[in-house]
């Protein structure tokens, strides 16, 4: 199964070293991580993805929270959560192209910020589902550069994970 | 008080109450070698090559319970001492080794001597630090030394580049009392309600055994266990690294487990239907065919690290805490309730483990002309009376010191259980022999592994340590050709150790005393001439039989009831 961990690291150097090491080190599955400062510029927010079955990502966990660097962490998959990913897509745009791409675009909330006379580039945010799909909609001779962010996630409702 | 970092550096071993540091020097530690020389607190002991520093200081702390520091170089006395923090980190040892770094402008930029510490140590320690302003090096060094020693211990690295020790910049110093980490907070004691579904659980057994491991050594919690063992008559197995814990000459102790365990301890284990797991890790060399590993029991896991439990096996009752914390507080559930296991279902279950006992899997025949390894380590534990400290390489050897070394208290039994590092032994005993210097300090070492670290004979001699070697000369790297013999039909492919020197010229040539034995009818007799020669180290090269192997064994990958057993014991029972 897929899981969404949010962890709360301390900003330090190596610190992401220390994460991405125990991953390869353990031989565990990381499908995206992404990391920066949070409001407090002590305290880095990380968003990592990874499947396993209810053992390893137990062990995950675990092994995580072992890092002397890590302040705190949650499974958001365990609740309600929210959980975003922005891309960026350049896509061939030419001819009859212009307007298909444009509307397929809309379809799924993608802004195009970028244009030439063969090309679009389109930002689009949700979950990774829906970016997948929006990819998977598109022929692939139309793809000329593909940029993900990675997923960042948050709990919904009053549940939140600070210090 | 305004000190140079270098000088910090040394008043905070000083604070810490370190009183031995082993080190190698080098371009990037000079400055902190040079404070070193100017105080008399801190001893430092030169050793000959940075892995001995590195086995030694954990010899000293595993037979102390105190701390081991290290300081070396950059670069190359950096990646030598990699061999020992690993080493310890996989035995949980609290170390905190000081690494020189070339100077902060130079880091990056492939100067002499640098390497990335850092990053090649972080996966073997529990914690690395890269200190980047001199203002931070004296809570670093606490940092260091609170992350070591608290929790499952370990080693930390403090990676210092040289111009963070320069004389010329004084700061003020004051070291932190105490260190407060949010990222940081290692858990005591238990929760209570786990631990009495525990004791219910285990007087409600008919078929308890308790599997205690490193863990309660180095918690010292020796006393505890055995309090428990006793008060409810439990059958008792330790891991290699648990020896000691529970006196080995009680009955209740059923002597190791795991690969090359007693027949009695795996079968018991294999048959129980409660499980006690304390300090201990659910090792593969432990556990064995995980799917086969006590397929009746349930399981009650103590431990202090969250991520050891059920991470090899499933654990029915998980107590995170410390295991002398938990232990104590399971004797007062206990003792306040005055429940106990029923003595019927006790007294069957010891019925059938004295019969498991009485296949005496561990008998040998000391017949024929050669000695017989094992007959050595009992002719040593016989002459010593079981009261030394005995460290070991790693091997068939170690096995045998482990099988026949009778250890009736804890942290007398030191050797390499995790990483499996040949070349611990003679540097580790030395680490012993500074932390108990009026006792018998003993390595036991095969003629391979002797030879990783032979230039420690240098050290012991500058210090004058008496450390008794007893060599087991069996020609062979025995545990490889073991392995070849029972799995690659007898081809001993490079286990023949060739070429080997004179020990007993060897050892004299470094300055020490060097004796050899070849006849069993001697044996004795130079071994209590070795032992009476209290302030010589004393080389005993023992010729043994060269193709003895060590039983029972349980093949990788096989359950416990699956044991070869030696084809020289007693009675031929079904295994
Ligand atoms: C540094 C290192 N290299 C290789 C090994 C693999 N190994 C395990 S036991 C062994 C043979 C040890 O021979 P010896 O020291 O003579 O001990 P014996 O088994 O003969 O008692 C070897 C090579 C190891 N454990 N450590
Ligand atoms: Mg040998």
């Amino acid at each position: 199964m897929r899981h969404i961990i949010s962890i709360l690291i301390e900003n330090e150097s190596g610190a992401l070293s220390r994460v991405a090491g125990l991953f390869s080190a353990r031989g565990y599955n990381i499908e995206s991580l992404s990391v920066a400062p949070t409001e407090d510029p002590s305290l880095s927010r990380m968003t990592l993805v990874t499947t396993g079955n209810d053992n390893e990502v137990e062990q995950i966990t675990k092994q995580l929270n072992k890092l002397v660097d890590v302040v705190k962490l949650v499974d958001l998959s365990g609740g309600e959560h929210i959980e975003r990913e922005m891309m960026l897509i350049k896509v061939r745009a030419e001819k009859a192209m212009r307007d298909e791409m444009k509307s397929l675009s809309e379809i799924f909330r993608g802004k195009i910020i970028d244009v030439t006379e063969n090309s679009y580039v389109i930002e689009m945010t949700g979950d990774s589902a829906k970016l997948d799909a929006f990819i998977n909609a598109i022929a692939d001779e139309h793809i000329v550069e593909v940029v993900r962010t990675g997923v960042s996630g948050i709990a919904r409702g009053n549940k939140a994970l600070t210090l | 008080m305004e000190l140079s970092g270098a000088e910090i550096v040394v008043q905070s071993l000083k604070d810490e109450g370190v009183e031995f540091v082993f080190g190698y020097p080098g371009g990037a530690v000079l400055h902190i070698y040079d404070a070193i020389f100017r105080q008399e607190d801190v001893r430092h002991v030169l050793v000959r090559h940075e892995q001995g520093a590195t086995h030694a200081a954990d010899g000293y702390s595993r037979s102390s319970g105190k701390p081991g520091v290290v300081l070396v170089t950059s670069g190359p006395g950096a990646t030598n001492a990699v061999t020992g923090i690993a080493t310890a980190h996989m035995d949980s040892i609290p170390m905190v080794i000081i690494t020189g770094q070339v100077i902060s402008p130079l880091i990056g930029t492939d100067a002499f001597q640098e390497v990335d510490t850092i990053g090649i140590t972080r996966p073997c320690v529990k914690h690395n630090f890269l200190v980047k302003r001199v203002e931070d090096l004296a809570e670093t060094m606490r940092k260091a030394f609170h992350i070591a020693t608290s929790g499952r211990p370990g080693p930390v690295v403090v990676d210092i580049p040289k111009d963070i020790t320069d004389p010329s910049v004084k700061i003020p110093y004051e070291y932190p009392k105490s260190i407060k980490m949010r990222s940081y907070s290692p858990v005591d004691k238990g929760h209570l309600g786990q631990i009495k579904k525990a004791v219910r659980m285990i007087t409600e057994a008919k078929r308890p055994i308790v599997y205690s491991g490193g863990g309660t050594v180095l918690n010292d919690a020796s006393a505890e266990l055995t309090d428990l063992v006793r008060t409810l008559g439990l059958p008792v197995t330790q891991t290699l690294m648990g020896l000691g814990a529970f006196p080995a000459t009680d009955k209740q102790n059923l002597g190791m487990l795991g690969m090359h365990g007693t027949y009695e301890a795996n079968m018991a284990m294999h048959e129980s239907d409660v499980l006690i797991a304390v300090g201990a890790r659910f090792d593969d060399r432990v556990t064995g065919k995980i799917a086969q590993f006590c397929p009746q029991a349930k399981i009650i896991h103590i431990d202090i690290d969250p991520s050891s439990i059920s991470k090899n096996v499933r654990v029915d009752v998980p107590i995170v805490g410390s295991v002398k914390s938990v232990l104590s507080d399971m004797l007062k559930v206990i003792h306040e309730s005055g429940a106990r296991p029923d003595p019927e279902n006790l007294e069957n279950w010891w019925e059938r483990i004295e019969a498991w006992r009485g296949l005496h899997c561990l008998h040998y025949e000391q017949d024929g002309e050669l000695i017989k390894p094992q007959y050595a380590v009992e002719v040593m534990n016989r002459v010593t009376h079981g009261d030394a400290f005995v460290t070991s390489d790693v091997g068939q050897h170690q096995m045998f010191a482990a099988q026949f070394y009778q250890f009736d208290k804890p942290r007398r039994w030191i050797n390499s259980g995790g990483l499996g590092t040949m070349g611990f032994g003679l540097p580790s005993a030395m680490g012993v022999q500074f932390a108990h210097p009026d006792s018998m300090v003993a390595c036991v070492t095969g003629e391979a592994s002797i030879l990783m670290c032979i230039q420690e004979l240098a050290t012991c001699k500058q210090y004058d340590l008496p450390i008794k070697i007893l060599l087991l000369n069996n020609g062979y790297m025995g545990m490889v050709r073991q392995w070849q013999e029972m799995f690659y039909e007898g081809r001993y492919s490079h286990s023949y150790v060739d070429a080997l020197p004179d020990f007993v010229e060897l050892a004299e040539s470094f300055g020490h005393v060097g004796m050899r034995v070849t006849d069993p009818g001697q044996l004795e007799d130079a071994m209590q001439e070795m032992f009476d020669r209290k302030n010589d180290l004393v080389f005993m090269d023992v010729a043994v039989d060269p193709e003895v192997n060590v039983y029972p064994m349980i093949e990788a990958g096989k359950g416990h009831h699956e044991m070869h057993l030696s084809p020289t014991r007693k009675s031929r029972g079904a295994a």
